[in-house]
């Protein structure tokens, strides 16, 4: 299946993935609009040290740990995406505990933060991908 | 084949899910005491609080059974196992003959002897839903609740009741809350935050008698009391295969595959003692992901894979009146430590490897730490000094980066 892959070589650590991110899940037109006076909550993350930086988004395991582990069954892998019942979950954290990767957030919002690759929006393609400028952000099958 | 699984909760849910994986055909049954579709239990204190309902709590969608085709039983209890027949006798006399057999049987509350609590009437304990239900018609407007025991259950009732203005006790033998996750500095923050919520708590006390609605305590203190919760433990079901012959301790024995030592049966989840890789010792390790993770094993197992879980450790993430704690391991070795009054953190490791780590307040990206403890990690291959301070793939070598988020195999890459 095809997934978001992040080559730390070329990113150049200008965080325009997680403005984009944000922007993907509100579902407005215009990005400078829809951000505008936010705090954003991306589900993609920088990481960045001493001139390397790289983002984080959620691995879409074949074993996914924070799954298995959902205390409330909100979080399930649908045609090998890990999707996240908003609803349903209660944001206990268990999933923020599992995760090996770090690539899921706690929230404020009363439930977690995960990136479901774009499936929800409008958007074909992961907006964190379409959004970066140096290919840094790929999303493509490679036969995990 | 014939798969019966005892138990309706999350180690039979991932029994259920391995099982179809590998066996569309074959026949599972799944037997509960309880007359529900699979719900999730650590909820029933959200129920409570009105942060989920009883349609929101259920672990799998109404369609579970049906598209995994398993025969529920509902309202049933198990009473003895005939293994020489393969067969799970009833209370109801009613027998169920299996070729793979799963105890997913859970563990019940422990209530201890105390004088003059056979004269309490309105006690209750708090771990299924009809506990929660029970508690919840108990409770009126100024209610005076007396919760026993200040360790997960009974913290996260007296949440889970909070709001319904109520008076809250709780009173613990130990000297700590939460004495089985926190050690002392953690304990302490979380004690006045919860004194700050406005529970009493009474530690390092203990009931010596009940007089009607009075709670007599050690130190001469009388509680008085509308409704008491019995929240000092729990104690897993292992009468079924106990009473069979079977290997148990604490817990039901089970092994890496998780059978038990009775041939084609297996258990899983609260009911077991499993292997702690992070102490080594054999421990009863009642989370809802090691239940999943052992009924998955499990059920790989009884449908003829060969599979095997070896990766259990003690973890926790619980919230209380808006502070969250996350915790893994086992608390020995040197310690990294930090707090700035509102978070906490140490970690705790030895001999190369993380051993545990408690977090309170931040408890971002956790499983770093966890998948440390989980996977052995060297921390030679690191940069712990970054990643004590913070958790994040920052500290990995490029290789490992490599691999995590680029897809790519360890030996296509050159560093």
């Amino acid at each position: 299946m095809k997934r978001v892959y992040v080559n730390e070589n070329w990113c150049l650590g200008c965080h325009l993935c997680e403005y984009y991110c944000a922007f993907a899940s509100t579902n407005e037109k215009d990005m400078a609009r829809a951000l505008k006076g936010i705090k954003i909550s991306p589900r993609i993350r920088v990481e960045e040290m001493d001139g390397i930086s790289f983002a984080v988004s959620c691995r879409h395991c074949n074993e996914p740990l924070c799954v298995k582990g959902c205390i409330t069954g909100a979080l399930t892998r649908v045609d090998g995406i890990i999707m996240i019942d908003k609803d349903k979950c209660i944001s206990c954290y268990t999933c923020v505990l599992c995760c090996p990767y770090g690539a899921v957030s706690p929230s404020e919002d009363g439930a977690v933060l995960k990136c479901e690759l774009c499936i929800k929006t409008y958007s074909r393609t992961p907006m964190c991908v379409k959004g970066c400028p140096n290919e840094a952000i790929v999303f493509e099958e490679r036969g995990e | 084949m014939k798969y019966v699984i005892i138990g309706n909760s999350a180690a039979a849910v991932g029994a259920v899910e391995a099982i179809r994986k590998n066996d569309k055909e074959g026949r599972i049954v799944i037997v509960s005491n309880e007359n529900y579709h699979v719900y999730s239990r650590p909820l029933i204190s959200y129920l409570l609080l009105g942060k989920t309902n009883e349609e929101k709590m259920k672990y799998r969608n109404d369609d579970f059974y049906r598209e995994n085709r398993c025969e529920l039983k509902l309202n049933k209890t198990a009473q003895r196992l005939d293994i020489k027949q393969k067969q799970v006798i009833f209370e109801d006399g009613d027998a169920e003959s299996y070729d793979k057999l799963l105890i997913a049987t859970g563990s019940s509350p422990f209530i201890p002897p105390v004088q003059g609590l056979d004269k309490v009437k309105s006690m209750y304990t708090f771990t299924t839903l009809d506990d929660a239900k029970a508690l919840d018609n108990a409770l009126s407007e100024n209610s005076k609740v007396l919760i026993v025991g200040a360790g997960l259950i009974g913290l996260k009732c007296a949440e889970g009741i909070s709001k319904k203005k109520v008076e809250i006790s709780c009173i613990d033998l130990s000297y700590k809350v939460l004495s089985s996750i926190l050690d002392d500095e953690g304990s302490e923050i979380i004690k006045r935050h919860l004194q700050d919520n406005k529970i009493r708590l009474y530690l390092k006390r203990h009931i010596i008698e009940f007089k009607e609605n009075i709670a007599m305590l050690d130190d001469g203190t009388e509680i008085p009391f509308d409704v008491l919760v019995m929240a000092v433990g729990v104690r897993p079901n292992i009468s079924l295969v106990k009473d069979a012959g079977g290997r148990t301790n604490r817990g039901i024995i089970i092994d890496e595959r998780c059978q038990t030592s009775i041939p084609d049966v297996y258990a899983a989840g609260d009911c077991c003692e499993s292997m702690d890789i992070s102490s080594g010792e054999a421990k009863v390790m009642a989370l809802l992901p090691n239940a999943y993770m052992q009924g998955e094993c499990a059920g790989m197992n009884m449908s003829g894979l060969d599979f095997v879980f070896d990766k259990a450790i003690p973890m926790n993430a619980i919230g209380l009146f808006g502070k969250h704690i996350i915790t893994a391991g086992t608390y020995s070795g040197d310690v990294y430590f930090e707090t700035d009054g509102k978070n906490y953190k140490k970690l705790f490791y030895s001999d190369n490897k993380l051993n545990g780590f408690i977090l309170i307040g931040d408890v971002a990206k956790a499983g770093i730490y966890t998948a440390l403890i989980r996977e052995k990690t060297p921390l030679d291959t690191l940069n712990f000094e970054l990643i004590c301070k913070t958790p994040g793939l920052m500290a990995f070598s490029k290789r490992a980066r490599g691999e995590m988020l680029g897809g790519i195999k360890s030996e296509a890459v050159s560093s």
